[in-house]
């Protein structure tokens, strides 16, 4: 159970790091260290980095649709970017664009951000522990990161710069199968599902710490149904990566020992995923007896329960800020716990629906339907409950507010559109068209990333004892929704005049022509919401160093983690938490006795009792 | 501020629905009436979506728009209401929205049924071509006039590219497959969209109901040139087709002596 580490005086604050006993290199405390915050805020920072990569390939893919073959502003022409064709987009390079962005967006932002930087940081803080199960195995999860980031990085060169892989970051075979099958399919797509590796080996060590630390180190008094919806959803995101993700990893072996010829110089390969027969680019016959869907199977497997690892942890995290905002109890605690446990019960069922163009048999196809549209229910149940949370709550109007209310608006969207997809016959029609861009967009960036945003503010203090400037916050929401709704409502649009994904000039096509305009239009609103992410990395890390320092519990909220210093020292509590309540006892009466519209959870329930300390 | 920023939340989903509006008088809708039977059930199931989806949009976002209202309008030392949550709520929102799932998943059944299951095929459905994708086109195979399409090619069928020829009024069959990689057969206009999976052979079947040419076009990635693979679906009367088969079955048995020539010629 949870220790307090010895090293802390009674009133350490964040000056514990230079009073410890044993003294720490710089690079044993900030680069290899084994402190749980330390590596979140690593996950935090690099995540954030690569937010802005993902998002600049975004608008190169987005500079092609709304100006297909002019030169690349910036990047391209004499001293950049295809030189020798005067600075267009090439088509393969399209490919890659489009590919990159995701692979760079799921894998190296959403799934870490949640996880690794949040999960990280929040577990031992607001479960009550000194730091996770196993600190050395949590560093790891972070190291692994950069060969993960070496490999995606290295996929762009080999291919000679201009072709790296272009098979989307489903990567269907035979595509990613045969070399001869695109420019990009050769060493660039053996380093990508290599990087695809690494990532799954950080994420499983990340899961089997989350759950080992969640399940064994609890403080005394913080039962199952005292834990934080953040942590819930911390919990069973790990369950979900934990039995999901040795699938892909799997599957990703069997596609690089379908490669292994073209690895490495040998003739030997398996045919897991190839046919008899293919003649790809006028390469000999292919020899094999394989099958390409199985590929899509394994590969959605993981991949649909990976779409809840993207969105669970930031569900938690804003059911906690929106109660916090709200000064208000979650409304309906237990439904959220039992929808959450049912969504990701039910990830398990409805993969097949991002295959039902796929040739499957229809019968699977019906029931995937009816999965699918029986997990748009938990994810109703947790949207009332939180118009419920906020429905008579004493509001705070902060841009951690905004932002969590901006999350619930744009989840909605991206469950109801989500509706047309699952049903099979409409999904015909939207099946990789512009839809399904809107579709995910809506639920990975309109609710992860502005329930990431929230948390961001919301969490900063914790992580560097000073706050982040709430006006700078604001405008950065505003011109984010703005910018976001603006691009990617439109999309829909497009979904529903027909215009397929991936394309790298739909305009070749007569009725896709008329589309233009508003492909400029998309263009330019997602150029502003890139532009507004720099207020974010701004603020952040101006806030770092120089804003307003704040006190341990600057929202007068009622988790562990405000009970700890900001920042907290290493070993985190400087008296080890007991745990007398949940965490969302805002304006109850006993709160009320004692003068306040909070109450911590380490506050006994005896009335009258003396007030905390905090600031 | 707080007034400005729960208008803020009333103000887009307003803006998003009279966006919807306009859309189709805008040419951002459909790109064309359903063209085939299949289609018009599709748009159907589409539209009794759509119904259920906006009504759902609108109460969900005014009701987190009032409940930010209700918070900004409040009096500012006025307390938060204290309350864990309602069982019958909870009870309410969770069967309300399931029947209406179940609902939604029932009424899909009968035209999915339709549209993929082999055995509910129309009968007198007449396999017309097989189409082949490949990097970057597509090959159409037409069984010679007279016979019946078998998976194997046979002397005298007639061979042509990025040009399928159907007749209309009655339903086709089409056996669809994949000479490299993976590859998706859509055709906007008469909503249908199959994928053609290496390996495999997989019967789609489609009527069209008039006379007209439609976009086929590839809807799964397949590599640099997907976007490129652009073809053309012609639908015309059962004459025409075997006219138009005719003319193909010349052409293509033409050998420079005179009926070639001739037709060279004209």
């Amino acid at each position: 159970m949870a220790t307090v580490s010895p090293a802390l005086d009674a009133h350490g604050h964040a000056d514990d790091h230079s009073h410890g006993h044993h003294e720490q290199t710089f690079v044993q405390k900030y680069v290899f260290s084994l402190d749980h915050k330390i590596i979140g805020i690593q996950f935090l920072i690099t995540t954030l980095i690569m937010l802005m990569v993902g998002g600049a390939l975004a608008l190169a893919v987005r500079w092609q649709l709304a100006f297909p073959w002019e030169n690349m502003p910036i990047v391209g022409g004499v001293f950049g970017l295809f030189r020798t064709e005067g600075g267009q987009i090439s088509p393969e390079f399209y490919t890659m664009l489009f590919t990159m962005h995701a692979s760079v967006m799921i894998f190296l932002v959403i799934i870490p951000i949640l996880a690794g930087a949040f999960g990280n940081f929040l577990i031992p803080l607001q479960i009550g522990t000194d730091d996770m199960a196993f600190p050395a195995l949590n560093m790891l999860s972070y190291w692994f990161m950069w060969p993960a980031i070496l490999c995606f990085g290295c996929s762009f060169f080999v291919g000679g710069g201009t072709a790296g892989p272009g098979n989307g970051w489903t990567s269907y075979p035979l595509l990613s199968d045969l070399p001869q099958a695109a420019p990009g399919s050769g060493a660039p797509q053996s380093f990508w599902l290599l990087g695809l590796t690494l990532v799954g080996v950080s994420s499983m060590m990340g899961s089997v710490n989350y759950m080992t630390t969640i399940i064994n180190m609890r403080a005394p008094g913080m039962t199952l149904f005292r834990m934080p919806l953040t942590i819930w959803s911390m919990f069973i995101t790990a369950i979900l990566q934990a039995f999901a993700l040795p699938v892909l990893t799997a599957a990703g072996f069997m596609l690089l020992f379908d490669r292994m010829s073209s690895i490495l110089p040998t003739d030997i390969h398996s045919v897991f995923f190839i046919p008899a027969n293919i003649i790809v680019n006028n390469a000999p016959p292919t020899v094999g007896g394989g099958q390409p869907l199985l590929w899509q199977h394994l590969f959605w497997f993981y991949s649909h329960p990976a779409v809840y690892i993207m969105l669970l942890p930031a569900m938690g995290m804003v059911s906690d800020m929106l109660a916090c905002m709200s000064r208000k109890p979650v409304f309906g605690y237990k439904p959220m716990v039992y929808s959450m446990a049912a969504i990701a019960g039910l990830g398990f069922i409805v993969w097949g629906h991002h295959m039902f163009t796929s040739g499957m048999n229809p019968a699977l196809g019906m029931t995937f339907m009816t999965s699918t549209m029986m997990i748009a229910l938990p994810s109703a149940i947790k949207t009332f409950n939180w118009i419920g949370t906020i429905w008579g709550g004493d509001l705070k109007f902060n841009a951690v507010m905004l932002n969590c209310s901006g999350f619930v608006a744009m989840f909605i969207v991206g469950g109801l559109s989500g509706i047309f997809m699952a049903a099979v016959p409409v999904d015909i029609y939207f099946h990789d068209t512009y839809f399904i861009v809107a579709h995910f967009h809506y639920v990975l960036f309109g609710s992860t990333l502005f329930g990431v945003f929230a948390a961001i503010q919301f969490w900063f203090p914790k992580m560097f004892g000073r706050e982040m400037n709430d006006t700078v916050q604001k405008w950065h929401f505003a011109l984010s929704f703005i910018g976001f709704n603006c691009t990617f409502f439109p999309m829909h649009l497009l979904g529903i005049a027909g215009m397929p994904r991936r394309y790298a000039d739909p305009y070749l096509h007569g009725y896709l022509e008329h589309l233009l305009p508003m492909n400029r239009f998309i263009t330019l609103s997602a150029i502003l919401m890139g532009l507004a992410q720099f207020l974010l990395l701004g603020n952040f890390f101006y806030s770092m160093f120089r804003g307003k320092k704040v006190g341990r519990n600057p929202w007068n909220a009622n988790g562990l983690e405000w009970t700890a210093p900001s920042p907290p020292g290493h070993g985190n509590f400087d008296i080890a938490p007991v745990v007398y309540r949940g965490p969302y006892e805002y304006s109850s009466p006993e709160a009320e006795a004692i003068g306040q519209d909070y109450i911590l959870q380490t506050v006994p329930h005896v009335k009258g009792v003396a007030k905390v300390a905090h600031h | 501020m707080k007034k400005f920023w729960a208008l803020f939340f009333f103000f887009w989903p307003t803006v998003a629905i009279i966006t919807c509006l306009i859309a189709p008088s805008r040419g951002w809708w459909f790109p064309s009436p359903p063209m085939s039977r299949t289609g018009v059930q599709i748009d159907g199931l589409f539209y009794l979506i759509l119904i259920i989806v906006t009504i759902t949009f609108v109460g969900t976002q005014y009701a987190l728009g009032y409940a930010l209202w209700k918070g900004a309008t409040k009096e500012t030392d006025s307390k938060a209401v204290f309350s864990h949550g309602s069982h019958k709520l909870e009870i309410i929102w969770t069967i309300v929205p399931s029947f209406i799932l179940v609902f939604i998943s029932l009424s899909q059944l009968d035209v999915l049924a339709e549209i993929r299951v082999i055995s509910k095929f129309p009968d007198k459905a007449v396999r017309v071509a097989e189409v082949t994708a490949r990097q970057f086109e597509w090959r159409i195979r037409y069984p010679k006039p007279g016979t019946e399409l078998t998976t194997e090619e046979n002397p005298g069928d007639l061979y042509f590219v990025n040009e399928l020829h159907v007749p209309i009024g009655k339903p086709v069959i089409i056996n669809l497959r994949t000479q490299d990689v993976q590859h998706a057969f859509f055709s906007p206009q008469l909503r249908v969209k199959q994928d053609a999976v290496p390996g495999l052979v997989i019967p789609v079947w489609f009527d069209v109901q008039e006379v007209g040419t439609y976009d086929l076009v590839c809807a799964e990635l397949c590599g640099w040139g997907h976007y490129k693979m652009k073809a053309r679906i012609v639908a015309q009367s059962q004459s025409s087709v075997e006219k138009y088969l005719k003319q193909l079955e010349a052409d293509q048995n033409a050998d420079g002596t005179k009926a070639a020539t001739a037709d060279s010629e004209e």
